[in-house]
């Protein structure tokens, strides 16, 4: 289990994340929403290692993930994808998830061998596989769709073996029928993987069909939390966020 | 793809032709013109392509090479003049001393990111050289290490008959660019361009960046003064030229010239370099002039190096012709 407890954060004397306390069980999916400027990203990175907590605590299994490094938070088992991609152009799809492999298996010193080391390919295609990036394996990551793009950083997380998946907006700049292609490809990554995953979305219509557990963030605070059903009638969410479309939509 | 990736096996078969067509090229032209140059060019290339590592491969623009350039030219020869060791001890002393003085810097510069990584490296050269010019007891100060620099003979060679120093620098040239290929085509040279590419998300994915920065630094470091070395045994000597923060810029220009994009861009650029300043320095007094506006004819005309511009027109007619085949 992912426990948040009290989590606060300020930059420059504004909160952007304050007195936050989340729970996420094991194997659970949960959807984070909130307007722009609420502070998803930077709990996120709160998570991960991106960012240092002024206060409160983050742990996984009973571990505390707070003034870890990055690289032990990722062995851990925490993963992430970003808001917007963040790839290697000039790499292939596939240099890239076999670096990251490599790193993961701490071989990314190594300079005895020629690159990839032929036990990184498994994991590679298998995450390639997944989401739909076979084909796509031999393409310079530049010049990749953006939809491929956001497909390879969810897969640069992934070839490292998480527990817990952050994905940050990952159907963000798509149009809607791409959306739902994503969306299901996620959900279908959470199942296989059996993962823990938490993500971001501004598209509620995904998120009241997909997340069994919604957390609403709000101006740095925990606004509500709930099943889409208690979202979707919570009269501080419509207030400050949904407004009335989508609790009449509900009535 | 993957599967026609370059393996070692090819590696050390194209670097053994090299060697051999190098060792045979004093037999079927005979000029020592023709050694002079490719001795200085051997040192040239060491230095540039030890550069590339850095600037081409994980995106750390070092203002500062030169240092290490010097830095082996003066580790070589006073091993050599003031300790009386064997030619390979002094090899070895100057590998050991460039490694720690990479690392010392290294440590330091690391920390800085992008112009000011740049500043700090020449900060550090300057200082070097100013040391060499000031420190006149032990480095001669701006008249150089003088008195020329004992070559005993070891393993049967003797580096003061010529072909010997040219057999000699031309096979610590090729094993050394061998060494440093499978260096960029190593699971380590994949994790520089990561770095390059996107040193952020590198980190997320539990790439030690600092540490994989500071590794490239000091092969680099090494490299380039096993450049330096090659010089100093050359022109017997070692001098404050060497260290010099216009070394660097020439460096930097090798890299420029010969393209950044292919492994064996910047030692092309040493080539190149080196006979435009052949012909150049015979032609003209105004050296510099000369040189800057064929620079700036690369920079401006070709927008990228030698060896980028062919290897760019290669893919656009390979590209061409399967889309014809379809
Ligand atoms: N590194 C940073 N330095 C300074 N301020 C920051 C930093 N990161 C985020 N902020 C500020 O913190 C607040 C929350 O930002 P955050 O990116 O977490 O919002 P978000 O909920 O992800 O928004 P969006 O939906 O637009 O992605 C914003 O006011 C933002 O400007
Ligand atoms: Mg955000």
């Amino acid at each position: 289990m992912l426990e948040v407890k009290g989590l606060f954060k300020s930059f420059g004397g504004v909160a952007a994340i304050s007195d936050v306390n989340i729970d996420f069980p094991t194997g659970s999916l949960t959807a984070i929403i909130g307007p722009n400027g609420a502070g998803k990203s930077t709990f996120f990175n709160l998570i991960s290692g991106g960012l240092i907590p002024d206060k409160g605590s983050v742990t996984f299994n009973g571990e505390s993930l707070i003034g870890r490094s990055r690289a032990q938070i990722i062995d851990a088992g925490i993963g992430r994808a970003f808001q917007v991609a963040r790839i290697f152009p000039t790499l292939t799809v596939e240099e890239s998830l076999l670096g990251a492999v490599t790193a993961h298996r701490r071989r990314a010193q190594n300079i005895t061998h020629r690159f990839p080391l032929p036990e990184m390919r498994d994991r590679t295609h298998e995450v390639a596989e997944m989401l739909g990036l076979v084909e796509k394996l031999g393409v310079t990551s530049a010049n990749l769709s953006h939809g491929d793009q956001k497909l390879l950083d969810i897969a640069l997380a992934l070839v490292l073996d998480p527990k817990v998946l952050l994905l940050d907006e990952p159907t963000a700049g798509m149009g809607p029928d791409e959306r739902w292609r994503m969306i299901e490809r996620v959900h279908e990554l959470w199942e296989r993987e059996k993962l823990t995953l938490i993500f971001i979305e501004h598209d509620m219509d995904i998120v009241f069909k997909i997340a069994p557990k919604i957390s609403v963030l709000c101006y740095g605070r925990l606004l509500a939390e709930g099943t889409p059903d208690e979202i979707r009638t919570n009269p501080a969410v419509i207030e400050a966020y949904l407004g009335t479309s989508h609790a009449e939509a509900a009535v | 793809m993957l599967s026609t990736r370059p393996n070692l096996a090819r590696d050390i078969s194209i670097a053994a032709v090299a060697l051999i067509v190098l060792l045979l090229l004093p037999y079927v032209w005979p000029s020592r013109m023709m050694n002079d140059l490719v001795i200085r060019v051997s040192a040239f290339a060491l230095f540039a392509t030890s550069l590339n590592l850095l600037v081409g491969y994980t995106g750390m623009v070092s203002f500062g090479h030169g240092m290490f350039f010097g830095f082996g030219a003066y580790a070589f020869g006073l091993s050599m003049q003031r300790l009386g060791v064997s030619i390979p001890t002094a090899i070895l002393i100057t590998i050991v001393s460039s490694a720690l003085l990479g690392l010392v810097v290294g440590a330091i510069s690391i920390r800085l990111k992008d112009i000011y990584f740049s500043f700090i490296t020449l900060a550090f050269q300057m200082l070097l050289y100013s040391t060499v010019i000031a420190w006149v007891p032990l480095t001669g100060g701006d008249q150089g290490l003088m008195g020329g620099i004992p070559r005993p003979p070891f393993l049967g060679i003797d580096l003061s008959i010529e072909s010997h120093r040219y057999a000699f620098a031309v096979t610590i040239m090729v094993v050394g660019l061998l060494i440093l290929r499978q260096i960029v085509e190593s699971p380590f040279g994949y994790t520089l361009r990561m770095i390059r590419d996107n040193t952020e998300r590198a980190t997320f994915l539990g790439i030690n960046v600092f540490r994989a920065k500071l590794t490239a630094f000091v092969i680099a470091g090494v490299f380039g003064s096993l450049g330096g070395m090659v010089m100093a045994l050359f022109v017997s000597g070692a001098y404050p030229e060497f260290v010099n923060w216009t070394m660097s810029g020439e460096g930097i220009f090798m890299i420029m010239l010969g393209g950044l994009s292919t492994f064996i861009g910047p030692a092309a650029g040493a080539l190149i370099l080196s006979l435009l300043n052949d012909v150049i320095t015979r032609g003209t007094e105004h050296h510099g002039l000369f040189l800057g506006a064929v620079i700036l004819l690369f920079a401006l005309g070709l927008r990228k190096g030698v060896t980028d511009f062919i290897a760019d027109w290669f893919r656009t007619r390979r590209e061409a012709s399967t889309r014809s085949g379809n």
